[in-house]
């Protein structure tokens, strides 16, 4: 039914891939205590204009993944293994000075809290514009055009002023337009979105998602969509990575993933959403137990303890990603997976 | 823009009015937002007014004083028993050493800003720099700058001032060396502090992110948000610089003229004159405290104004 995967597919698209990661590892290392291992061998492709998503629940290491990426971890107490490789050559060997060059020009990134992720006594018009002066050879004049094409372009009404004002004087939505019109600014071949609509209310990320995908459909820019929330993987991701404890456990097309989950984990997050069409009163259903309680992937499945299929041969040591070889995209990391069209959703 | 009619009044106009040309080119920069909300502080408005009148007198001294200072012109009038108090040619009376008080008082003012603010600029660039380079570089260097810092903070800032003035000789410009680099350490520590708790901020992993230069993101980013502690602490050593000319004065490594007005030197000296002629001690000592209570007022609004959390 399932064979080891040998070699990893490139993106279903045409074109190569943009973006490959390959088994990337990060370790936090403590003083007199074994590393943490926040990301455990995850590896996965991007393409030109295609949305990735990373989705799992807090401390699963999507968001360490990120700055990994993006050379954005601290140097102390870090260690990154594996390689990341954008356009064929590898982020993480790369010197600081050619990554910084390449941060904000060819790769950027969206952050979680609008409110936080601006520079509070720094009008927003000069941290647009010092991106462009940075990677452009735009000068004063011509990048402060620019900057409120930007800024018209994310939404943001009567750029002109809004350039003068501080992140203050703008509200959360607009806040989040203009953080996505600085990663944008220099037209990136690839945009990460950490949990760009966390801190937002829901009709707001209803709106920066419609802009994000919208976007994306321009300028076939390539994205990885960090998240926990499904409604926003249902919203705008082509490809969906489900991670637990560092590792992707399963890989799918978006309606492949919601039309049929095969990891118990994914199965439980769609099992635990709230249904309009449930019965009142009834209650929600959660995965039991936390995250905390996990077992080292080395040890076998590290979602074993909470999984409701859990058997013996789960404790197999380093359970590989497999292929499903009815379905070529779909990839999985479980013994006993959720026959196929048996989730409930 | 809203044309106000010549004579309609009010000159604050429609609250709904948009900005006029003139502030729609520059628009609210962070000093000039900090400038309109002191405006509003009746605090900073308080303080303000003591610091100004306390600039004026000291620079206009030679204009107010009615007399020469530290002449000692009336010091036969002077018994160890009693200090002449106020009559019609001396306002505030004599001093110990027989000049007009009211003088001394005028162009104590003049030495104390001229001190004040020497040693606390001489404390605040050298200070300031050592702890940029510490809290924008890191690393060894920051290592490096914060061990040698804490070597000048271990031994107490009084008695650095009296090492450095002893070394440097009984002038005024040694005092302000002394007294400016007692203040080094502290302001070392504080801007380097001050960054160190930005470094993990989210604007800056978010600067980063965009492939700005680290001098960049330190210059526009960091140092901003990290003047506030620096700016009210240097209005701080600018009442303590005062106190600790005095202190060097009276431990004798001041200005060798002990007849130069000197509002801390003032107090020393009329301490024993204090049951019988409590203004001479009383005058100086409440100028001392009320021209710092007017830097305090300054600096703690300055402090909110260019803190964006207080803005409203």
């Amino acid at each position: 039914m399932t064979r080891p995967e040998v070699a990893l597919a490139g993106s279903s698209r045409g074109s190569g891939p943009l973006l490959q990661v390959r088994d990337l590892q990060v370790r936090f290392t403590r003083r007199g205590r074994p590393p943490v291992r926040a990301v455990d061998g995850v590896s996965f492709d991007v393409a030109p204009g295609q949305v990735v998503g990373l989705v799992g629940e807090s401390g699963c290491g999507k968001s360490v993944t990120s700055l990994a990426i993006m050379g954005l971890l601290p140097g102390r107490g870090v260690e990154v293994g594996g390689e990341v490789l954008f356009d064929g050559s590898d982020l993480l060997t790369m010197s600081k000075d050619g990554l910084r060059g390449l941060r904000g020009r060819d790769v950027a990134m969206v952050f979680q809290d609008p409110m936080t992720s601006l520079n509070p006594v720094v009008p927003v018009g000069t941290q647009v514009t010092e991106v462009l002066r940075r990677h452009t050879d735009l000068d004063r004049e011509q990048s402060r055009a620019e900057a409120e094409q930007l800024l018209r372009r994310v939404g943001i009404p009567d750029p002109s002023r809004r350039l003068k004002e501080y992140p203050h004087q703008l509200s959360g939505g607009m806040r989040q337009r203009a953080l996505i019109a600085m990663s944008l600014a220099c037209k990136p071949r690839l945009l990460i979105c950490d949990e760009p609509t966390t801190a937002l209310d829901v009709t707001i990320q209803a709106q920066v998602l419609e802009l994000l995908k919208q976007l994306v459909h321009e300028t076939g820019t390539a994205m990885i969509m960090i998240t926990h929330d499904l409604g926003v993987v249902a919203g705008i991701c082509d490809e969906v990575n489900v991670m637990y404890a560092g590792r992707v456990v399963e890989r799918a097309g978006r309606r492949e993933l919601f039309a049929s989950p095969r990891h118990q984990y994914t199965a439980g997050l769609l099992r635990s959403i709230p249904r309009l069409d449930a019965v009142k009163g009834g209650r929600l259903t959660p995965i039991p137990g936390s995250a905390s309680d996990t077992l080292p992937w080395d040890r076998g499945c590290a979602f074993a303890p909470r999984c409701p299929a859990r058997a013996q041969d789960c404790l197999v040591p380093d359970l590989e990603l497999t292929v499903d070889d009815e379905r070529p995209h779909h990839r999985l990391r479980c013994v006993h997976p959720v026959p196929p069209g048996g989730g409930d959703a | 823009m809203t044309i106000v009619a010549p004579g309609s009044g009010s000159p604050v106009g429609d609250p709904f009015e948009g900005p006029t040309a003139s502030q729609d080119d520059r628009g609210t920069s962070l000093w000039r937002g900090a400038w309109q909300r002191l405006r509003r502080d009746p605090f900073a408005i308080l303080g303000a007014l003591i610091v100004l009148a306390f600039v004026v007198v000291a620079v206009a001294a030679p204009l107010i004083a009615p007399y020469e200072p530290g002449g000692a012109q009336w010091g036969s009038q002077v018994t160890p028993s009693s200090v002449p108090g106020p009559s019609e040619d001396h306002l505030l009376g004599l001093d110990a050493f027989g000049s007009d008080l009211f003088t001394q008082l005028v162009h104590g003012a003049r030495q104390s800003l001229v001190i004040g603010v020497v040693s606390t600029v001489i404390g605040l660039a050298v200070g300031s720099s050592i702890g940029l380079l510490a809290g924008g570089i890191g690393g060894k260097v920051d290592v490096a700058l914060m061990r040698l810092v804490d070597v000048l903070l271990s031994i107490p800032s009084l008695l650095l001032a009296v090492s450095v003035a002893a070394a440097l000789g009984r002038t005024s410009t040694s005092v302000m060396i002394a007294i400016g680099a007692a203040q080094v350490p502290i302001f070392a520590r504080l801007l380097r502090g001050s960054l160190l708790a930005q470094r993990n901020a989210d604007y800056v992993l978010a600067a980063s992110s965009l492939g700005l230069r680290r001098r960049r993101v330190v210059m526009n980013h960091m140092l901003p948000n990290s003047l506030g502690p620096v700016i009210v602490q240097a209005t701080l050593v600018l009442a303590t610089a005062i106190i600790e000319v005095a202190a060097l004065s009276f431990l004798g490594l001041g200005e060798p003229n002990p007849t130069v007005a000197e509002w801390g030197r003032m107090l020393v000296k009329s301490q024993d004159r204090l049951e019988t002629s409590p203004q001479l001690a009383l005058l100086p000592g409440m100028l001392i405290a009320v021209t710092a209570l007017g830097f305090t007022l300054v600096g703690e609004a300055l402090r909110e104004a260019l803190d964006p959390k207080f803005r409203r």
